[in-house]
């Protein structure tokens, strides 16, 4: 059965101590929900660069390509994306009533597992970036 | 056994529109990363492949399908966040409206976009 819980302000950083799995997985999934509705915004803006004819949409993404930072931040938005899809479905069987007992366990797994194929993704994304 | 705790109301429309979406995008995202960094390299994307891509009516469906839905998650996201850390009255108000407008103005952007990349010309 459902019931309301008041967690407060878990941005108010005076209390980090009392920190647990829970309370950082909310953190880092609003932290990385934030992240990737910026990006879609930006990326639209850049998709946008096709209205003005192939030139300038090649010309705007080969051009952000070849720059090294880019490539980076690739990765960590790939990490980002990672994290904010394991820890949904984590979230999506908390909502089910499912797996509540083990929902610490499972938060360490998104960690890992999102390192892991954020690692494992950076032959691919530096490809061709030296 | 831990009991049961869920931070939306279930009889709330926008609480189940969060989770179908969630459900739809982590798919959708999942492919979306892998066709375009993994089959297709960024680097080398050029607006004819987009062209090809974006051609095919499922894809184009599902890219269009995917804006709308990534567009509701992150901003329906970001309202929640703001309701949480207790905006409310005229402040709260402004905020959703702003939000309403904003994600319109970029679904549009995207649909004209997408359009755009199948080869067809704005009027």
């Amino acid at each position: 059965m459902s019931q309301s819980y008041d967690r407060g302000l878990v941005e108010n950083f005076g209390r980090w101590t009392e920190f647990s799995a829970g309370m950082w997985a909310w953190v880092f999934h609003k932290f990385t929900g934030w992240v990737l509705i910026g990006y879609l915004f930006t990326h639209i803006a850049v998709l946008s660069t096709a209205i003005e004819g192939a030139s300038m949409y090649n010309g705007t993404l080969q051009g952000l390509e070849a720059l090294l930072i880019v490539r980076f931040m690739e990765v960590g938005l790939l990490a980002v994306a990672v994290f904010h899809i394991l820890n949904g479905v984590r979230l999506l069987f908390v909502d089910l009533g499912l797996g509540l007992d083990a929902q610490d366990k499972s938060f360490y797994a998104s960690l890992i597992l999102t390192g892991a194929i954020a690692v494992a993704s950076i032959p691919t994304f530096l490809g061709g970036a030296f | 056994m831990a009991e049961h705790y869920t931070s939306f109301s279930r009889d709330d429309t926008r609480w189940l529109l969060q989770r179908v979406t969630a459900v739809f995008l982590v798919g959708v995202l999942a492919f979306h990363f892998m066709l375009l960094h993994f089959v297709h390299h960024a680097y080398e994307i050029t607006l004819a492949g987009t062209t090809a891509r974006m051609s095919q009516p499922g894809y184009f469906v599902t890219m269009v399908s995917f804006l709308i839905a990534g567009t509701f998650h992150g901003v329906n996201g970001v309202y929640n966040a703001l309701v949480n850390q207790g905006i409310e009255g005229t402040p709260r108000t402004i905020v959703k409206y702003g939000l309403i407008i904003v994600s319109l103005l970029l679904i549009a952007q995207g649909i004209r976009v997408a359009w755009v990349m199948t080869g067809g010309q704005l009027v």
